[in-house]
C-alpha cells in the first residue's frame, strides 16, 4: 500500500486540516490525537495530510506514516460511504456471527475487506468492541447494532442505503 | 476548597419528585434502542404534564445486558426489561400516571414467575458490587450525584494521611491489578514512590481489548468519577502531578462521559491546582486507535508518546522508568474504581471479601451461551457453578454447559467437570487458565473447542505487533495447523507440533501477548484432547461446527415434501417433487445450513 499522491487536496480540505491541527500544541505526544483530528475532518488520512502533520511536528513524514499505519483505525485510503464492522470475536462467533456474515455477503455481494461497486458499503471483520451482552453485534459507521439475526440484515442495511 | 464547600456548591436537588425513572444508558442498552425509547417516554411525560413530579435519568450499565433496554422506576424499584420504544408510552400512562405496574414488561424467572423489583432479581442476589457500586444508580454525567453518595471523600481522607499510610492501606487490602496480571497494586505504588524524580506520571489503562470483557467500558461509562478519584489518590501516593487516561477508540461513549467527568471535576476544584489545598493534579485523555497490544503497559506508554504501540522488554519496569523515562504507574480501570472504597472503608473491610490469597471482589463479564449475559461482581472464591447457574441463569434452550473460557486470548477453558472451581487467581492458574481481565465466555454443547482455540489464535495473529519472531511467526504456524485440523486435513502429528510450538512461544516471546497466546490451545488440549483426536483421526467434529467435517441430510420419514428447503438452497443442491421426499446433492452442497433453518418438520439433520 502506497501513500496516496499529494496532488488531491482541495484548498478547502487543506484549510480544514490546518485549522484542525492548530488546536494542538506541536509536540510528538499529540501525533495520534492529530491523526484522529485529520481523520475526523477528511474521513481518511491521505498522504498530503500526513505531510502537513509531519511539518507541524517537525518530524520526518516516514515517522508519521510509520505510526499511522500501525493503528488499524486510521484509514490511509478512501473508503466506502458506510463501513460495516462485524465483530468476529468468540462471544459473537458462538452466538451466530457467521450467519450474520453470510447474510451481509448475500445482501451486498462482497466479502470482508471489500467495498460494493457503488462505493456505498464496505465490510470489515473486527475484534470485540465490548457489547458481548447483546452478541452478535456490528457497528455501522458509529451506530452499534446488537442481538442480530440474519433476517434482520436486509432491512437494517436498507436504512443506511437510503441515507 | 474543602469537601463542605463542594457540598455547598451542589445545587439543591428537587425533593418534590414523586418518581425517578432510571434508564440504563450503557452501550448494550443503547444498541438495543434505549435512547429512542427514552425520547418517547420524555415526550409522553411532558404531554401529560408530569414533568414537575417525575424525572428521567440516564445511568450507567445495570449489568443485565441481555434484558436491555432496562428501566428502573423508583421509589418502588420496579424493574422493567426489554422495553421497546413502543412500550414507553404505556409505562408513562399506566405506571407513572395511574400507579399500575405494567406486568408484561417485568422480568421473569425460568419458571415464569414475574420479578417485580430490581432488589428481588436473582441476578443481583449473590453479587457484591464494590467496583460497580454506582453503576445503574447514579447519573454518570452529573458529578453532584457522585459526591452525594460520598464521592471524593476518600480523596479528601487520603490527603489528610501520609503517602506511606495510604500505600499501606492499599497493600493491606490485598488489592491486585484487575487488568490481567494480578500484581499487588500497593507494591506497584510503593516502588514508584521510592524513586526520586522531578516528574512522575499515573495512567488509567482503559485499553480493554480482551474479547468478551467489557467491565472497563461499563465503569467508565457508568461511574467515571470513581476512576478519576482512584487515580488522584494514586497520584498523591507516588507524587505525580500529571495523569493520562488511555481509552480505546472503540469506546466513544466511555470517552465522552470520562471527558465530561474530568471537566466537572476541574470545575469543582477536584482536578487542577490546589485540590483540597494539598494536591496539584490533572488528567488528559488519550484515545487509542485500534491496537490490542496497547493494553500492554510499555506499548501503551509508547502510544501516549506518539509512537508505534510496540512493547519493550522489562525491566526496567514503568515504576522506575516509564512515560518519557519517568517513574509511572499504570492501573486498570476496575482497580482504580476499587481504590476509593478501600480508603473510605479501610483495608480490613475490603479484605474480608474473597479468599486467603485473592482478596476482595472481581467483576466478570458474562457472555456467550448463557441466559443472563452482562456484568457481575462477586467476591473471589465464588464458584463457577454459582456464577453460571445462579447468577447467569444457566444455559439457554436447555443445552448442556460445556466449558467456560476465562481470561480471553491469554486464558484457557474450564470444563464442565470443574464447575465447582473457586474463581480466584490461584485456582484458575492451577487449572491452566487465568482470571485475566474477567471475561467469562460460556459455551454450550454445540461449541467446538478446536474451533474456539482457532478463533483465539486468529485474534492474536491479527493483533501481534510483529516485533518479535516467536509471536509473529510461531502463533501464525499454530493457527495454520489449527485451521488445517478444522478443515479435516489434520494429522495426529499436528497435535504434538502444536504442543512443541506452544512451549517455545511462551518461553521466548517479548511481551505477555505472545507469552500467553498459546494458552487457549494448551488448555483445550488438556481438557478436550479427544475432540482434537476426533478431528484428525476420525475426521469428525463432535460438536458439528467445522463445516468441512459435517454434512446435511434429510430424514425421509420426516420429510413432507414442502419444498421449503429446496426453494431457499442457494446452490440448488436439494432435489425432490412437491409432497415427495427430498434429497441433498452432497457435491453441490456448500453447508450453509439454510435448509436446516428453514425445515419445519425437523427432517434436515447435521451429521
Amino acid at each position: 500500500m502506497a501513500v496516496e499522491k499529494t496532488c488531491c487536496a482541495s484548498a478547502e480540505e487543506e484549510k480544514a486540516v490546518r485549522t484542525a491541527l492548530e488546536a494542538f500544541e506541536p509536540v510528538r505526544t499529540n501525533l495520534i490525537p492529530m491523526l484522529h483530528a485529520v481523520q475526523e475532518t477528511l474521513g481518511q488520512i491521505p498522504g498530503w495530510a500526513m505531510e502537513e502533520v509531519a511539518e507541524t511536528l517537525n518530524v520526518p513524514v516516514a515517522e508519521v506514516w510509520g505510526t499511522a499505519s500501525f493503528y488499524t483505525m486510521f484509514d490511509l485510503q478512501s473508503r466506502a460511504k458506510h463501513i460495516i464492522r462485524l465483530c468476529e470475536s468468540p462471544p459473537c462467533h458462538i452466538t451466530g456471527a457467521a450467519g450474520i456474515l453470510d447474510a451481509i455477503q448475500e445482501e451486498l455481494g462482497i466479502g470482508p475487506g471489500e467495498v460494493t461497486p457503488d462505493g456505498v458499503f464496505g465490510l470489515e471483520l473486527v475484534s470485540c468492541f465490548g457489547v458481548c451482552g447483546v452478541a452478535p453485534a456490528m457497528i455501522v459507521d458509529h451506530e452499534v447494532h446488537g442481538n442480530l439475526r440474519p433476517e434482520m440484515v436486509p432491512q437494517l442495511l436498507q436504512k443506511y442505503r437510503e441515507q | 476548597m474543602g469537601l463542605t464547600d463542594i457540598e455547598a456548591k451542589q445545587t439543591k436537588l428537587t425533593a418534590v419528585d414523586r418518581s425517578h425513572v432510571l434508564i440504563c444508558a450503557g452501550a448494550a442498552c443503547v444498541a438495543s434502542g434505549a435512547m429512542e425509547m427514552e425520547a418517547l417516554m420524555k415526550a409522553k411525560i411532558s404531554e401529560l404534564g408530569l414533568t414537575c413530579e417525575v424525572s428521567v435519568f440516564d445511568t450507567g450499565c445495570v449489568g443485565t445486558c441481555d434484558l436491555g433496554p432496562v428501566v428502573v422506576v423508583y421509589p418502588e424499584g420496579t424493574f422493567y426489561v426489554k422495553v421497546k420504544p413502543k412500550d414507553a408510552e404505556e409505562i408513562v400512562t399506566e405506571h407513572l400516571l395511574k400507579g399500575r405496574v405494567v406486568e408484561r414488561l417485568l422480568s421473569r424467572t425460568p419458571e415464569e414467575h414475574t420479578v417485580p423489583t430490581i432488589a428481588e432479581h436473582p441476578f443481583f442476589a449473590k453479587q457484591q458490587r464494590i467496583a460497580l457500586r454506582n453503576l445503574g444508580v447514579i447519573n454518570p454525567e452529573d458529578i453532584q450525584e457522585y459526591v452525594a453518595l460520598g464521592g471524593y471523600s476518600a480523596l479528601a481522607k487520603a490527603l489528610t494521611m501520609t503517602q506511606d499510610e495510604v500505600i499501606q492501606m492499599v497493600l493491606d487490602s490485598g488489592l491486585r491489578g484487575r487488568g490481567g496480571a494480578g500484581f499487588p497494586t500497593g507494591r506497584k505504588w510503593a516502588f514508584a514512590k521510592e524513586v526520586e524524580a522531578d516528574q512522575k506520571y499515573v495512567i488509567i489503562n482503559g485499553d480493554e481489548g480482551d474479547p468478551g470483557a467489557f467491565m472497563d467500558r461499563s465503569i467508565l461509562e457508568g461511574d467515571p468519577h470513581s476512576v478519576i478519584e482512584g487515580l488522584a489518590i494514586a497520584a498523591y501516593c507516588i507524587g505525580a502531578t500529571q495523569g493520562y487516561a488511555y481509552v480505546r477508540a472503540e469506546y466513544p461513549l466511555a470517552i465522552k462521559r470520562l471527558q465530561i467527568a474530568i471537566d466537572q471535576a476541574r470545575e469543582f476544584g477536584l482536578l487542577g491546582a490546589g485540590i483540597f489545598d494539598k494536591l496539584d493534579f490533572d488528567i488528559e485523555i488519550r484515545k487509542g486507535a485500534g491496537a490490542f497490544v496497547c493494553g500492554e503497559e510499555t506499548a501503551l506508554m509508547h502510544s501516549i508518546e506518539g509512537l508505534r504501540g510496540e512493547p519493550r522488554p522489562k525491566p526496567p519496569f514503568p515504576a522506575v522508568s516509564g512515560l518519557w523515562g519517568k517513574p509511572t504507574i499504570i492501573n486498570n480501570v476496575e482497580t482504580l474504581a476499587s481504590v476509593p472504597v478501600i480508603v473510605e472503608h479501610g483495608p480490613d473491610w475490603y479484605s474480608a471479601f474473597g479468599t486467603e490469597t485473592s482478596k476482595g471482589t472481581k467483576v466478570f463479564a458474562l457472555a456467550g451461551n448463557i441466559n443472563n449475559t452482562g456484568l457481575i461482581e462477586v467476591p473471589f472464591g465464588t464458584t463457577l457453578r454459582d456464577v453460571v447457574f445462579e447468577i447467569g441463569g444457566g444455559i439457554p434452550r436447555g443445552k448442556a454447559f460445556k466449558a467456560a473460557q476465562t481470561g480471553g486470548p491469554s486464558g484457557g477453558c474450564i470444563p464442565a467437570s470443574m464447575l465447582d472451581i473457586s474463581l480466584d487467581y490461584e485456582s484458575l492458574q492451577k487449572a491452566g487458565s487465568i482470571v485475566g481481565s474477567g471475561g467469562l465466555i460460556i459455551m454450550d454443547e454445540d461449541t467446538c473447542m478446536v474451533d474456539v482455540a482457532r478463533f483465539f489464535l486468529e485474534f492474536t495473529v491479527d493483533e501481534s505487533c510483529g516485533q518479535c519472531t516467536p509471536c509473529r511467526e510461531g502463533v501464525k504456524r499454530m493457527l495454520e495447523i489449527l485451521t488445517r485440523i478444522t478443515e479435516g486435513k489434520g494429522e495426529l502429528a499436528d497435535i504434538s507440533k502444536l504442543e512443541m510450538l506452544a512451549g517455545g512461544i511462551s518461553k521466548t516471546s517479548l511481551c505477555q501477548l505472545g507469552i500467553t497466546a498459546p494458552n487457549p490451545v494448551q488448555s483445550t488440549l488438556r481438557y478436550f484432547r479427544d475432540e482434537y483426536i476426533a478431528h484428525v483421526v476420525d475426521k469428525q467434529c463432535p460438536a458439528k461446527v467445522c463445516r468441512a467435517l459435517i454434512q446435511y441430510d434429510i430424514v425421509p420419514e420426516h420429510c413432507t415434501g414442502c419444498t421449503l428447503c429446496a426453494k431457499h438452497c442457494p446452490t440448488n443442491a436439494i432435489h425432490g417433487e412437491l409432497k415427495g421426499v427430498h434429497t441433498i446433492d452432497q457435491e453441490a452442497c456448500i453447508k450453509c445450513g439454510e435448509c436446516l433453518a428453514r425445515c419445519r418438520t425437523d427432517a434436515v439433520i447435521k451429521v
